[in-house]
């Protein structure tokens, strides 16, 4: 089975701390890392190519030039490709635009199955999996919990709903997107680290790469139907009153704030 | 030229979800300073009789596409009949509940139509100039938020979470017309198979229906504190919550978690047990309409946007709190 990963390098959100005098938000020192349902994506291909021998898995990101360190980590844990495509004019898309392009390059490799992330942490929009599949015309399956059986041919995997679950079978070539609790995904091997920085390489594509099959018109800031107009820190709300009392007292300050607000 | 605000109406097993109506309320004030008009779109197997709950709810028109391929939700034959209905009517504003539903149904129709999407949005407005529509949106963990326009493509599309908008008070003497909408499925469209489908065997408690939330942090200390803040929780006739943490630590379920990665709650009263106020927490509960915020460490960010803050240790006060107020009630 020939597998390729869509992975999105993020800052890490949950180090993000907010400034206590200013109530903005401090950046510096934020570490990168690979989008955590991507992660369990990378993992979930390794595990099908370790049941169905033969199968390869390529990694493949749009982003920066530094997004290298996230493609080189995808390759130590065992992936066997990783394609990063950077260009100028890419930057500054939105999903849409981010869908068309990351589908243009899928169109230039050979695939049976195609595994993004459900969402990204700094995004939280899950939109670019199925519009991928869209451009691609392929059926998908999201919000993927667990992979029950796996073939040359198909896929049955648990979609999860808020409410029920259905068991899918779904034939290949498809697009799946994971979430992080489908699995715990492995740690590089210190022989990974050394293969992905010394056997193994990036292959960096720009625009040149996928120029027949790009629509020029859907790339970038440009080619995004959604534009941001307005972005800012969330008004922070006036602090309350607060007490440092001793426990009875603190209970008779709750009831009699309480009853003050007709709340109980 | 497109017209009319247009709501999926979300349904499962035929019964319309409660978003829907979220979203029907938000889409009636939206059609109102357009002058236009609310139409729900209702997809499924046989869900025409819950066309005039819609009507009451706000809805000018119901749309209703029936097929046995509709049963359970499947991407292709959903994004193909609200694709048809995109292509018939052409819609201004086209509005999804930010379900698992609609997070998968919307992507494959925007990128079908060509146009925007603006995910998880906790405001909509109308520009007063352009009328175009402001969709606003958390980003970056919940701190950034972002205002999204969408002015050469249509319709304007949006997805929110459930509980971010009010529903209107239903009213069954208001009129409104259901229109009947076929759409040419064949079985290509079923492109993969349901080999089964497993619900969850209790309904399990759903915090944004909460009016009261006893919410505990990694402060509780303990799994066991949960029956603590659950004594409390009964005695306010309330649910109990989480913050990330103690979901991720295995000590309750997700279901119960509050915060960016899961619920977003706006009771009338959430009390932070031991919650220190990370911004992907805050992010799903500073809506409430009181907060209550009981933590050791009096720098923690939760008294920030405490209504009332106690300085204090949770596993100690909530027991003494629960006994106070049962004696009250007694």
């Amino acid at each position: 089975m020939k597998i390729i990963v869509c992975i999105k390098q993020v800052p890490d959100t949950t180090e993000v701390k907010l400034d206590p005098v200013t109530g903005t938000l401090i950046r510096e020192g934020v570490p990168s890392i690979i989008n955590p349902d991507d992660k369990s994506g990378i993992e979930a291909a390794l595990q099908l190519k370790e049941r169905l021998p033969g199968s390869t898995v390529t990694i493949l990101s749009m982003g920066l030039p530094q997004v290298d360190v996230a493609m080189r980590e995808a390759l130590a844990m065992g992936a066997d490709d990783a394609i990063l495509l950077s260009d100028r004019p890419l930057g500054g898309a939105d999903t849409w635009a981010t869908s068309s392009t990351v589908a243009a390059a899928i169109k230039k490799l050979d695939y049976d199955l195609i595994i993004c992330g459900r969402q990204a942490i700094d995004g939280d929009t899950a939109q670019v999996g199925p519009q991928i599949a869209e451009h691609l015309g392929l059926p998908q399956v999201t919000y993927v919990e667990a992979i029950e059986a796996a073939s040359e041919e198909q896929l049955v995997v648990r979609r999860q709903f808020e409410d029920r679950y259905h068991i899918v079978e779904v034939k290949l070539p498809c697009l799946i997107t994971t979430l992080s609790e489908l699995n715990a995904p492995r740690y590089m091997s210190v022989g990974g680290v050394f293969d992905a920085y010394r056997e193994k390489t990036v292959q960096l594509w720009n625009l040149e790469n996928i120029k027949d099959t790009v629509d020029m018109d859907s790339i970038g800031l440009k080619g995004s139907p959604t534009r941001v107009a307005k972005s800012g820190t969330k008004e922070v709300k006036g602090q309350g009153e607060l007490f440092e009392v001793n426990p009875d007292e603190a209970v008779a300050v709750i009831l009699e704030k309480l009853t003050a607000k007709h709340i109980i | 030229m497109s017209k009319h605000v247009f709501v999926f109406a979300e349904q499962r097993d035929g019964v319309v979800q409660k978003v829907s109506y979220e979203l029907i309320g938000e889409a009636r004030r939206l059609a109102g300073e357009l002058a236009q008009q609310v139409v729900a779109v209702l997809v499924g197997a046989d869900v025409g009789k819950s066309a005039r709950s819609l009507i009451a709810a706000g809805a000018d028109e119901v749309i209703v596409i029936e097929h046995p391929i509709l049963k359970e939700y499947v991407t292709e034959p959903y994004a193909k009949a609200v694709y048809a209905v995109v292509q018939a009517r052409a819609p201004e504003i086209f509005l999804y509940g930010a379900t698992a539903i609609g997070r998968d149904l919307a992507p494959r129709v925007s990128a079908r139509v060509h146009t925007g999407l603006t995910a998880d949005c906790t405001s909509l407005a109308i520009d007063s100039e352009t009328k175009d529509l402001r969709m606003t949106r958390p980003a970056f963990g919940g701190n950034i938020m972002a205002t999204i326009l969408c002015s050469n493509h249509r319709p304007q599309m949006a997805t929110v979470r459930p509980g971010v908008m009010q529903a209107l008070e239903p009213d069954d003497t208001r009129t409104g017309s259901i229109t009947k909408f076929d759409v040419a499925f064949t079985d290509a469209d079923m492109n993969i198979t349901i080999r089964q489908v497993v619900k969850a065997s209790k309904k399990a408690a759903d915090i944004t229906e909460a009016k009261v939330l006893v919410s505990g942090g990694r402060g509780i200390g303990s799994p066991e504190a949960f029956e603590t803040l659950r004594a409390l929780a009964d005695a306010f006739g309330g649910e109990i919550s989480s913050s990330r943490a103690n979901v991720d630590a295995g000590w309750i379920g997700r279901e119960r978690q509050v915060g960016q990665t899961g619920k977003t709650v706006r009771p009338d009263l959430y009390v932070a047990c031991g919650i220190s106020g990370a911004i992907q927490h805050l992010a799903g509960m500073e809506d409430a309409e009181y907060i209550l915020a009981i933590n050791k460490n009096k720098e923690a960010p939760i008294f920030g946007v405490a209504d009332l803050g106690i300085v204090g240790d949770v596993n100690v006060i909530v027991p003494k709190l629960t006994e106070a107020l049962k004696k009250r009630q007694a």
